[in-house]
């Protein structure tokens, strides 16, 4: 078992002591790879991600579980980082958007699809738009114009106005099973 | 993220004895005298209201029991008479399950239009009920549905009728000891359902995502020219999810000529107490209660 | 951070859903001057045959094709693209503690104590038990070693207040500690002693009690008459000219705050060197602001202050004034606590704290004749500016240009003021004022056709400016504007004739009741045409005097300086594509670098649509003088002007350093000789060109809940060259959607001068279910006076500008009410059909 990393400022008693509530060890996969880290109970596994093992992709927007900045698969559904304490993350599978692409030089068809269309801008939405339209595929491989917009109605995004995002969906459908074009993707 | 985590302590239940015994804890009961709020497990299922507090740093300082992972809160179950719904049923599961489509069209259409994908994943029925926020979508659902939640503690367990349910804001029916641990719909038989309507109209701040500003569930079973069973259940226009007696009293057994549905806006608008709030208007809230009102009958009529 | 691309070859441009009539040729190469040093240089590249023989013919197509696709007019893909899709982009609050290299890694982390008052005294300040303040630093008005002001226009806002406070939430003192829980706590804990004074909320009422003649201190709240700037555009004779109209036509537009609400919230990091040299690295849109707002704060020389931009996560001119304030409260931290200082603001804080659009209003009298012409304009333009001048007088300006419209109009008044009041500041927002008055003028335009009895579209096209015409300002109109054949195509794209006159005669049928299904629906169709300044206001250009910078290494690879950021509309990628086309090198021998004020010069702020254009233009430039530099160089490092492989240029790049040491081409903004600006009198060339546009929008009324939905759009626009389809559709798109927001959703609730609604959940912005299907069309005229790149002009603000009256527009035609308002929220369209007493029964 290997480990990103075990450390956390939550778990840092601070020379005040303020810290005297039991801390967890929280024990997670987290793009494939078996993790332990020691949490407060009810961090977030937002904070969980970002700040004890280094996961920086995930971003916060809002910190209340509305535009979708923060999200990341759990056991393989979409939910939002900032609302899951850390506590329910334990022995859970997190995908967040580093294990998105399958190797260092390849991207996923979603990711690749987003690169092509103009599906990122500032691009601080794009990590909990891809995992939505990830899952979103899941579930519905083939979806229509109205199923991508509800797939995507809790990840906001400031810069597209969405279109862009839309027709990056779509051709991520068309690219299933045809992602290789030769070269580096 | 601004919650102070030294003043929190959490812990996850695994089974629902489990998750009652901490519960019972400093309730008052065999181990010793009642403790104050704060040092009683409050429980967390899918955390997408709680969570958002606490970010805020506006969750009091306490103890937080986690119930997600207890699997006998789990799992929506069909019986000839009822459909049960474990409280941890998601808006997921909920939107998913055939037979609700079917027989409680409002309640799929209430869990379709909960938060969006990531939310409807976390949230639960069991949690909107007990976040008890009048301005939750499912709960308008539940009332039109008659809807029984049964409430377990180490003590026993009890059914109460989801109407008396709510007793004031964020004030209900629940003892702090106690979990919900089922909701139950009740199935009307074959025949009523033939002739069963169902209306659902969540007025949101936009179409998806959005908090309501009115939520509107009605329902009735038609009989010839005259409505029966007619249920009316509006939400973010109380203090609490408010089923409308008076309003149903207007319509039970009439037919619905414009004098009639004219006499129900009347007395509907008397039984709602709207506010104005950051979200909306106390008139706009009234006046457009009043109109699905009108929607729903008229919608109705075309059924 | 060095940008890199990591994508694969970029698609050929026939393979991406084109918005565009425009191919994606190259333009010819312009370089006339050097054809006969080319015609030589060819021939000695074909006699001496470089090392082509040694290559796959594979090889050589994929090169053409890389090149191909990043000309000017290709869409290949985003340069930082790969990165942000892998969430490998750094933004400011991802810099790992030890980002410094220096060992550091334990961050202070700051946060801000507001006043909870929109004015009053701050007279103490205390702190409660329940943290550890002896670990905490504590930085107030007193630490400021330089000046207690963020330097702008006009040095009146403080950085920490010490005294007077003239806004909620302004900021009183830092609070830091290495643990971000406790920092956190630490806020709430701390108590203020505030004496409150009356204030001003009201922007009307501020300009009536700065301006009475009884004035006192709490009448007067900024200068001598709250009034940030005025000015008037005076064009023909406006009292004359009302003798001879026909009709009259009168009317008020109000528009309400509007947040930016990039999904980035806003953040610094901060050290403080042991020279006492001060470096910061965050998310901004004006690198060179912050260094001037941190010279004064520190009183350091420039180049004892290093503004680094991170990865930003969008700006829309949010990020254009309060990074400054940021940064600076994040220095002063580091300085006093010793060590690394990091401010990153929480949703809430953002919203609250940091600019929003200006609320405006504005009175418009016209006067036509009966045939419709124009005559006379008369407009009162007015802002809110907030409590400090930050950047209003530049926004009135812009908004004042743009107030007339497009039309011809040979009697033209503006009178525009921007007034001080104790509102949080208000600041730059995309489109900068013109979004404001083009609301109000192109409102205006309907409700006049409506009182003349013509079309909406008839009076337009009567009136709409042609070249050779003149603007308010006297400006004469040389460049080629045919705003008639972008309606025309606005109009059959939408099928607004067919569509109007259907829905006139639906609405009205509903309204009898004989709607079925939809009696309760009413549908409307609107139109609004416009225009936008590119550029810097007047003589802003000429003061800014932009320099960008274009060097190569010894590698060979071509460095591309400039202080414009990316904030996700494309700037690393079309400077790419500007150098790789007139280099004739692929995109990968060009860095963009990032913008960090000890490596880049000051190209000016990123904003104004004036990044492609005019910074754009100077990297053209730039890259031009470098290339003539190695072709008109000696023996053994020239290069053929007509065509050149990557190797022959880094050779050719590597005998020229051997030689002259450096390579290196700055060049500076030079003003058209015929572009010009009376800043005085408002007279002459406002801008030095202007994009134009005609869009259409589609909405159905719902009057059971009072809910408009935007159904349809169509976006027709002549914004010059396109150096890049889809970011240039992508532009409009998301600047439909912010005008989406702006006209039917995004309301502030003030109390009592404070945001109340600083949330998501309940300042609501447009989701991927409110939007609607948005239609983008770019025409191209030939315009040869251009001077973009490819003859570009800008196009970022423009789309703000024209959606929102074309959708009122809509809805006033859906409902046959006066509504000039926006935003329209249900609420408020509940509110105008009491007023009209047409509620629906």
């Amino acid at each position: 078992m290997s480990t990103h990393g075990h450390d956390s400022h939550h778990a840092t008693t601070t020379s005040s002591g303020t810290f005297t509530r039991p801390l967890i060890e929280l024990r997670l996969r987290v793009n494939g790879i078996d993790t332990v880290c020691v949490v407060h109970p009810m961090a977030r596994l937002l904070d969980v991600l970002r700040e004890s093992l280094h996961l920086s992709g995930t971003k916060e927007g809002c910190g209340e579980g509305e535009c979708g900045a923060c999200a990341v698969l759990l056991n393989g559904e979409l939910v939002c980082s900032c609302l899951v304490p850390a506590l329910q993350a334990m022995g859970t599978e997190v995908t967040t958007i580093e294990g998105v692409a399958p190797s260092l030089a390849t991207l996923d068809r979603v990711q690749q699809a987003f690169v092509d269309c103009g599906g990122a801008q500032c691009g601080i939405c794009t990590p909990g738009m891809i995992l939505a339209a990830k899952a979103l595929l899941t579930r519905c491989p083939q979806p229509t114009e109205a199923e991508i917009r509800e797939g995507l109605a809790g990840n906001l995004c400031r810069c597209t106005g969405y279109t862009k995002i839309f027709s990056s969906v779509l051709r991520a459908c068309q690219a299933d099973g045809a992602t290789t074009e030769g070269g580096e993707r | 993220m601004r919650a102070y985590l030294p003043e929190y302590e959490a812990v996850s239940a695994r089974t629902l004895v489990e998750a009652l015994t901490l519960l019972a804890q400093g309730a008052g009961g065999l181990d010793g005298p009642a403790q104050p709020p704060g040092r009683r497990w409050q429980p967390i299922a899918g955390g997408t209201d709680l969570m958002v507090l606490f970010s805020a740093g506006k969750l009091p300082a306490g103890r937080y029991l986690d119930i997600w992972g207890i699997e006998e809160l789990r799992g929506i179950t069909v019986a000839p008479s009822h459909i049960d719904l474990g409280a941890l049923s998601t808006f997921t599961q909920v939107r998913q399950h055939p037979l609700l489509a079917c027989e409680f069209s409002s309640l799929t259409q209430a869990a379709i239009e909960s938060g969006a994908i990531a939310i409807q994943n976390r949230g639960t029925l069991g949690g909107n009920i007990a976040n008890a926020s009048p301005a939750a979508d499912s709960p308008p659902a539940l009332l039109c549905y008659d809807a029984e939640l049964e409430l377990v503690s180490l003590r026993g367990a009890r059914w109460v009728p989801y109407a008396e349910f709510h007793t004031g804001y964020k004030q209900m029916q629940r003892a702090s000891d106690e979990l919900i641990v089922r909701i139950r719909l009740p199935r009307l038989s074959a025949v009523e359902r033939e002739r069963q309507v169902h209306y659902y109209r969540k007025v949101g701040t936009r179409k998806a995502q959005a908090i309501s500003k009115v939520c509107f569930a009605g329902s009735f079973v038609r009989d010839g020219e005259r409505l029966s069973r007619v249920r009316i259940a509006l939400g973010s226009v109380a203090p609490i999810p408010l089923r409308c007696p008076r309003t149903e009293a207007v319509l039970e057994g009439a037919v619905p000529t414009s004098a009639v549905i004219a006499a129900a806006q009347e007395v509907l608008g008397s039984e709602i107490a709207p506010i104005d709030d950051i979200r909306s208007t106390q008139d706009y809230r009234r006046t457009v209660a009043q109109n699905l009102l009108f929607d729903f009958l008229a919608q109705a009529a075309l059924h | 951070m060095r940008i890199r691309p990591q994508g694969k070859q970029p698609r050929q441009a026939e393979k991406q859903p084109s918005h565009s009539r425009l191919a994606g040729a190259r333009p010819q190469e312009t370089d006339c001057a050097n054809a006969q040093l080319d015609a030589v240089a060819a021939t000695q590249a074909l006699t001496q045959g470089g090392d082509s023989a040694y290559d796959s013919g594979v090889k050589i197509d994929a090169e053409a094709s890389a090149l191909r696709a990043y000309a000017i007019g290709g869409s290949p893909p985003r340069r930082e693209g790969p990165e942000k899709v892998r969430g490998q982009a750094l933004y400011v609050d991802d810099l790992p503690a030890d980002f410094y290299g220096t060992g550091e890694v334990e961050l202070v982390h700051g946060v801000t104590v507001r006043s909870p008052v929109a004015r009053g005294r701050l007279r103490a300040i205390g702190f409660l038990p329940g943290v550890p303040w002896d670990e905490i630093v504590v930085v107030t008005a007193a630490d400021i070693p330089g000046q207690n002001h963020i330097a702008l226009l006009e040095n009146d806002q403080p950085c920490l207040v010490s005294g007077l406070i003239n806004h909620a939430e302004e900021p009183l003192l830092i609070l830091g500690h290495p643990d971000r829980v406790i920092a956190e706590r630490a806020r709430t804990l701390v108590r203020l002693e505030i004496d409150p004074l009356p204030p001003q909320l009201d922007l009307d009422d501020s300009l009536r009690r700065g301006t009475k003649p009884d004035a006192g201190p709490n009448d007067v709240i900024w200068g001598k008459d709250n009034v940030f700037k005025t000015f008037t555009i005076e064009k023909g004779d406006v009292a004359a000219a009302w003798a001879g109209v026909d009709v009259i036509v009168e009317g008020d537009y109000e528009t309400g705050a509007q947040e930016q609400l990039y999904i980035e919230p806003q953040g610094m990091l901060a050290r403080v060197r042991p020279d006492g040299s001060v470096e910061v690295f965050g998310s901004l849109q004006c690198p060179y602001y912050v260094h001037a707002a941190l010279m004064a704060v520190f009183n350091l020389p420039a180049d004892k202050v290093r503004i680094v931009q991170t990865e930003t996560g969008g700006g829309f001119g949010g990020k254009e004034e309060y990074p400054s304030m940021i940064a600076a409260h994040t220095a002063l931290l580091a300085r006093k606590a010793g060590r690394p200082a990091k401010i990153v603001y929480d949703r809430l804080e953002d919203m609250v704290a940091t600019t929003k659009r200006h609320p405006s209003r504005t009175h418009i009298k016209t006067g036509w004749r009966h045939d419709g012409t124009l005559v006379v304009q008369d407009i009162d333009f007015r802002l809110d500016g907030g409590a400090y001048m930050t950047l209003s007088p530049v926004v009135l300006s812009r908004g004042g240009l743009h107030a007339a419209g497009p039309y011809a109009c040979d009697h033209v008044r503006v009178r525009a003021r921007a007034a001080a009041t104790n509102m949080p500041p208000h600041g730059a927002f995309r489109g900068f004022g013109a979004p404001q008055s083009v609301f109000a003028i192109e409102r205006h335009m309907d409700e006049a056709a409506a009182k003349l009895g013509m079309s909406e579209i008839a009076l337009r096209k009567k009136n709409l400016v042609r070249d050779g015409q003149t603007l308010s300002t006297g400006q004469v109109l040389r460049e080629r504007v045919d705003m008639r054949a972008l309606l025309d195509r606005a109009l059959a794209l939408s099928g607004y004739e067919a569509k109007r006159a259907r829905y006139d005669e639906e609405n009205r049928r509903a309204a009898q009741g004989q709607g079925g299904m939809h009696a309760q629906r009413r549908r409307g169709i609107g139109v609004a045409t416009f225009m936008h300044g590119a550029g810097f206001t007047g003589s802003g250009e000429r003061y800014l005097a932009s320099k960008v910078t274009v060097d190569c290494d010894a590698t060979g690879q071509v460095h591309v300086r400039a202080s414009s950021t990316e904030i996700g509309q494309g700037t690393n990628t079309i400077f790419t594509q500007i150098a790789a086309e007139i280099l004739g090198l692929p995109p990968d021998a060009i860095t963009v670098v990032r913008p960090d004020t000890s490596q880049v010069p000051n190209s000016g702020p990123t904003v104004a649509s004036r990044t492609v254009m005019v910074v754009g233009g100077l990297v053209a430039r730039a890259c031009q003088q470098l290339k003539t530099r190695l072709v008109e160089a000696g023996q053994g490092m020239r290069l053929a002007a007509a065509g050149y492989r990557p190797q022959q240029f880094r050779a050719a790049v590597q005998a020229y350093l051997a030689q002259h040491g450096t390579l290196s081409v700055t060049t500076e903004y030079e003003p058209p000789p015929d572009v010009q600006w009376d800043d005085k009198a408002y007279r002459g060339d406002a801008y030095a060109t202007y994009a134009w546009a005609a869009y259409v929008a589609e909405v159905e009324v719902d009057l059971v809940t009072y809910e408009t939905r935007v159904l349809d759009f169509v976006a027709v626009q002549e914004v010059g060259k396109v150096v890049h389809p889809i970011l240039a559709a992508g532009q409009i798109e998301g600047g439909v959607a912010q005008g989406v927001g702006f006209a039917l959703y995004e309301k502030v609730a003030w109390r009592e001068g404070r945001m109340a609604n600083g949330q998501m959940t309940n300042y609501i912005m447009p989701t991927s279910a409110d939007v609607p299907p948005i239609r983008v069309e770019f025409i191209e005229v030939e315009n040869p006076r251009l001077r973009g790149p490819g003859g570009a002009k800008g196009i970022g603000e423009l789309p703000l500008d024209g959606t929102a009256p074309a959708i009122l527009n809509a809805v006033a035609q859906a409902t046959g009410l006066r509504l000039n308002q926006i935003p329209l929220l249900p609420e408020d369209l509940l509110a105008a059909y009491a007023r009209a007493g047409l509620e629906n029964g």
